[in-house]
């Protein structure tokens, strides 16, 4: 795609407004997307501790370092920090940054809701942290919530805990909404849509997602709030209800949602490994298709999270085939990027690096998906740490590397500086070995049977468990070393060119570095 | 702002608002389903006493299991632990009860069937679970079950399990239990 610039600079020059207010109400996609990345790496840091206190007690068996409740509440916010706090704000802050840009738009459609959607969220988390210090203590359910253990065996918190969940849905439908309209209403002239950057097309995805399951969430914990405070018994079987309709409900919102934090990941990764490997992208339009098939198949394999609460044998076999059938789209996503850097002339900047090792372990992460969906044996690996290392790798080396390389790729034209280069391969490989020290034995200790979400263990687990510690907190510091690295660039370093990287394209790489506060103010020509 | 983008905002505002009611669709859709399908083992009431009756039958053996909530401390318990019935006749089954509290309760039962493809085929014609039960203290009681077994009960279903496990509900004002109709389906 090439674009024909005509003035770099906007018509009117204002820059940013100064001080603590430019950031209160700013209404600027870019500092918006600022705010939201540093909000996602600030909750990265506090899960990440919260992950520490779990693996530091998962380190020998028996109990040494807390209290069993304490260890669920860490569980639980663990979980929930990292997928409401964690990846889905850094995916919003890159939507904020890169969706404009990309597709020659002065800014986001809905400034003022964009503002609003970022800066309710401190609100959610600070009332999601504090019930640590509530009587009862934080959330201690797991991050699934599921009733009666979220309703009737609630601390008083789950209120608070109700609330929260309440502010971080309402967060993202509005960031939905705006990446939607934004897209379909502002693309420059000439972008059709199947002229759109991958990334823009991942997020239109995201989005219609994000559309259909959040208020499917706020729904869920609105019975919860019904049934622990004004009687009803939508959950509660005494009444009635029944606790396993709360399940269907989740996952209904749930298996979606774990398509939302992939799905940008994908158009990431699709853009770097088409600029490292310097050719053009392979199969755009089944990129396309294979994101679209996956994203509505994602709505009729809810139950394979299920299988063993008991249901009849069409509908196992139902879901077993239809989790499987996902497998095959995001195949053909795997073979593209293979297909892409086939016969490239490629070279593996830290962004590169990232993408590859996304490709590698999330399509691990896949395979042991492929092995949980197969019904029979998921009544084995079922809440084992099977699942608990299936979703790590899909999550960490996957969603969460592929937001690290999205960093380290688009750094130089956010903040104007290039990052350092050595320091970026050194964080990559201390990221790689620690996740895969962390998360590769949790394999072993799954199919020996060592269930989840317990501070204990029986002996024979001790071995790998002392493994998986030791890499956790290897990863772990790894990431300040990341914290420390993105300090470094935006405080100084070499400059960077208005490309950038020799092989990008798109249209953000147009514009100077770093991009100017407008950019885009009158819309490029697309051919 | 142009116009198409304040229809999409519009469109999207009230897809969500749709998506909302819709998670509150799914508690009738879900009671339904498990009807129409029988899985889950819930059973529902028969309304038509004599669209079975039968002429030919098979012994099928019915167990009859009984569990307490864990804060019901009552006496629950089936008068007979087994019973031989004939498919496609009625029987009459009874649980003793005894409030062994100091303090007039609420109970509720609540049935399961398992195997759940046997919950389909079994009927019941009055069963103490369509109603709640308020014992005086120390007040005992024999709750009655009236149900048969249909003649199209899968032919490898040899032995039906038919469970109750006893709620506390005396907190529950009559309000609440209006919301309750919708759950028990007494059609
Ligand atoms: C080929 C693709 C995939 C397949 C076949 C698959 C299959 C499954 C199955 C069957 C389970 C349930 C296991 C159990 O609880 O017994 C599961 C759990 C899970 N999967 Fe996947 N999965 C796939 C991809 C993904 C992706 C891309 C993500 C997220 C980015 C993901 C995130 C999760 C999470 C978070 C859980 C655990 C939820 C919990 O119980 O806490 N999966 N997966
Ligand atoms: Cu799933």
């Amino acid at each position: 795609m090439s674009a024909v610039i005509e003035n770099h600079h906007d018509d009117h020059h204002h820059g940013p407004a100064k001080g603590l207010t430019r950031w209160l109400y700013t209404t600027n996609h870019k500092d918006i997307g600022t705010l939201y990345l540093w909000f996602s790496f600030a909750m990265f840091l506090i899960g990440g501790a919260m992950a520490m206190i779990i693996r530091a007690e998962l380190f020998q068996p028996g109990m040494q370092i807390v209290e069993p409740e304490f260890y669920n509440q860490m569980i639980t916010l663990h979980g929930l920090i990292m997928i409401f706090g964690g990846v889905m704000p850094a995916f919003v802050g890159l939507a904020n940054w890169l969706v404009p840009m990309m597709i020659g738009a002065p800014d986001m459609a809905l400034p003022r809701m964009n503002n609003l959607s970022f800066w309710i969220l401190p609100f959610a988390f600070f009332i999601l942290l504090s019930s640590l210090f509530m009587e009862g203590g934080a959330p201690n359910f797991g991050w699934t919530f599921y009733a009666p253990l979220s309703t009737t065996y609630a601390p008083p918190s789950v209120t608070f805990f109700i609330f929260s969940v309440h502010i971080m849905g309402a967060s993202s439908i509005m960031g939905a909404i705006n990446v939607i309209v934004t897209i379909m209403n502002m693309r420059a002239p000439g972008m059709d849509l199947m002229k759109m950057p991958l990334f823009v097309w991942s997020w239109l995805i995201t989005a219609y997602l994000l559309i259909a399951v959040m208020p499917v969430l706020a729904g869920a914990v609105t019975m919860m709030l019904m049934d622990i405070h004004f009687g009803t018994s939508f959950f509660n079987a005494a009444g009635g209800g029944d606790p396993v309709l709360f399940q269907h409900i989740f996952w209904f919102f749930g298996h979606p949602e774990v398509y939302i934090m992939i799905l940008p990941a994908f158009g990431i990764v699709s853009h770097i490994i088409e600029t490292f490997s310097r050719k053009q992208l392979f199969g755009y339009s089944s990129m396309v298709w294979a994101m679209l098939s996956i994203a509505i198949l994602s709505f009729v394999v809810w139950a394979h999270h299920m299988f063993t609460v008991g249901m009849p044998l069409a509908a196992e076999l139902f879901f077993m085939w239809a989790t499987m059938l996902i497998a095959v789209p995001t195949g053909v996503k795997v073979f593209n990027w293979i297909a892409t850097m086939f016969r490239g002339s490629i070279t593996f900047e830290t962004p590169m690096l990232f993408a590859c090792a996304f490709v590698v372990l999330f399509t691990l992460g896949g395979f042991s998906g492929l092995m949980l969906a197969i019904t029979p044996a998921d009544f084995q690996y079922h809440d084992t740490y099977f699942v608990v290392a299936h979703f790590h790798y899909v999550l960490v080396p996957g969603a969460i590397f592929s937001i690290m390389a999205a960093v380290y790729y688009w750094i130089p034209k956010w903040s104007g500086n290039m990052y350092d280069e050595r320091l970026g391969k050194l964080h990559f490989w201390l990221s790689f070995i620690g996740v895969n020290v962390t998360f590769f034995p949790q394999h072993f200790i799954g199919l020996a049977g060592m269930p989840r979400r317990y501070p204990d263990y029986a002996l024979q687990f001790a071995d790998w468990n002392m493994v998986s510690t030791v890499g956790a907190f290897l990863f772990g510091i790894s990431q300040v070393f990341f914290l420390f690295i993105v300090i470094k660039t935006v405080m100084g370093g070499k400059k960077a060119t208005d490309q950038v990287w020799e092989g990008a394209r798109g249209l953000e790489w147009t514009v100077a570095s770093p991009a100017p506060y407008h950019t885009f103010g009158t819309p490029p020509k697309v051919d | 702002m142009n116009n198409k983008g304040k229809t999409s905002v519009k469109f999207l505002g009230m897809t969500v608002i749709a998506m909302f009611f819709f998670s509150f669709a799914l508690v009738p859709l879900y009671n339904v389903f498990c009807e129409v399908t029988g899985i889950n083992g819930k059973v529902f009431q028969s309304e038509n006493s004599q669209e079975y009756t039968a002429e030919v039958g098979r012994d099928v053996a019915v167990q009859f299991i009984s569990s307490n909530n864990e804060r019901m401390p009552w006496v629950f318990k089936p008068s007979n632990e087994v019973m031989g019935v004939v498919t496609g006749k009625y029987y009459n089954a009874t649980f003793y009860v005894k409030n062994t509290t100091n303090k007039t309760m609420t109970a509720q039962a609540v049935p399961s069937i398992a195997p759940s493809n046997a919950a389909a085929h079994l009927k019941k014609l009055e069963c103490f679970c369509f109603e709640q039960q308020e014992l005086a203290p120390g007040e005992e009681a024999l709750l009655p079950v009236k149900f048969l077994i249909s003649n199209e009960l899968p032919n490898q279903i040899k032995n039906v399990i038919l469970s109750y496990t006893i709620f506390d509900i005396t907190d529950y004002n009559q309000e609440n239990l209006a919301h309750l109709e919708m759950h028990t389906e007494k059609n």
